[in-house]
């Protein structure tokens, strides 16, 4: 069975799809195959952080109007055989998206017997947010420790328990999973920066991982490679912890003490 | 801390202020969702109908829908300001 996972989060900036591309890389990763689709007609960027955009010869719009077939317009990952990215049109046309046609290419890529379709929504709570998340089994909702983000993504938390087929029809909820990303442990030792029991607290909701603050998820993105590869780095082992939780696993939270500062940068600052 | 940390100016520990802020106007918003889509409207027009008659604030009116078993009831209350009244205080319909 193909199971659908909306990355969404109401706000945008936060982090969407550098969560798709390593939630679809790590998913390719433990053996399964996956398609991860960009619905942010009109400005794509998932091919851009899949490091695949000088490869984009057909798009998802053009799936759905039936100008490219869906095996002509799936990119394979240079890394991944069972991996695969459906780039967003660069269209300006908002209505290029349809329900029947999402439907028809998520029913498609379930005959092609894919294990995971990673659904990047765009910002906002528009059509192309609707449709991103509308046919979701699961649903992994992106937060900042921040006001704005958080209460945007109580906002989404009520669509997805709303506005979506299974809520529809009645069907078993979606999985919601909170991430908390860009977290940051010293500022919320400071006090600066809500914790993840604050956020938790608020949202009634616990967190499937929290990625901390990382200069390797900007070095990831200039290189076109998901951070999740990145075998040095904080952020790339919190979305593999991520992953194996979404897949069932248990494991621990990591990276939410802070980093104490060498001598020299106590006595200095920095 | 170091000795050169006295020269930054450190930001304010704004946590809690974040948090208590986000709760509120989360259970707020909970609170609305799911209910008709005129009641921001229908609380909008009649302050204004209300403030032909009476200076009251934004605040002041209240616009609430309950579901007993079997009915619903729609509650509006009114504050108006202090020493000035005009009509009913508060009134209820359902």
């Amino acid at each position: 069975m193909t199971e659908i996972i909306v990355v969404t989060s109401g706000k945008g900036g936060v982090g969407k799809t550098t969560t798709s591309a390593s939630l679809a890389t790590g998913l390719a990763m433990q053996g399964k195959k996956v398609a991860v689709i960009d619905f942010d007609v009109g400005l794509r960027n998932l091919d851009l952080i899949m490091g695949c955009e000088r490869r984009v010869v057909y798009d998802f719009v053009n799936v759905v109007h039936g100008e490219a077939t869906l095996k002509q317009s799936l990119i394979k990952d240079k890394r991944h055989e069972n991996l695969f990215v459906l780039a967003a049109s660069q269209t300006r046309d908002k209505d290029a998206l349809t329900q029947e046609g999402v439907e028809k290419v998520l029913d498609e890529l379930a005959k092609e017997n894919f294990d995971f379709v990673v659904c990047d929504s765009p910002a906002g709570i528009e059509k192309g947010a609707h449709l991103a998340m509308y046919f979701a089994d699961h649903a992994v909702v992106v937060v900042n420790p921040e006001v704005s983000s958080v209460r945007d993504s109580d906002r989404i938390l009520g669509l997805l328990s709303s506005k979506t087929r299974r809520a529809e029809k009645g069907e078993a909820p979606i999985k919601q999973h909170l991430l908390l990303t860009r977290y940051n442990p010293n500022r919320v030792e400071a006090g600066e920066m809500l914790s993840v029991k604050d956020v938790e607290e608020i949202l009634g909701i616990s967190v499937v991982g929290v990625i901390p603050e990382s200069e390797n998820v900007l070095a990831a993105s200039n290189a076109g490679v998901p951070v999740i590869l990145d075998d040095n780095s904080n952020a790339g082992a919190a979305y593999k912890d991520t992953v194996a939780r979404i897949l069932g696993e248990e494991r621990p939270l990591r990276f939410l003490e802070p980093v104490k500062k060498g001598f020299l940068k106590r006595v200095f600052g920095g | 801390m170091g000795i050169l940390d006295f020269l930054k100016r450190k930001p304010e520990a704004t946590a809690g202020v974040a948090k208590e802020r986000l709760r509120i106007i989360v259970a707020q918003e909970r609170s609305t969702r799911g209910g008709p889509d005129y009641l921001p409207l229908l609380r909008n027009e009649l302050l204004e109908v209300i403030r032909k008659y009476v200076n009251v604030d934004v605040e002041a009116v209240n616009v609430s829908l309950e579901r007993d078993s079997g009915h619903e009831v729609l509650e509006l209350s009114v504050a108006l300001p202090d020493g000035k009244v005009v009509g009913k205080p508060a009134a209820s319909a359902s």
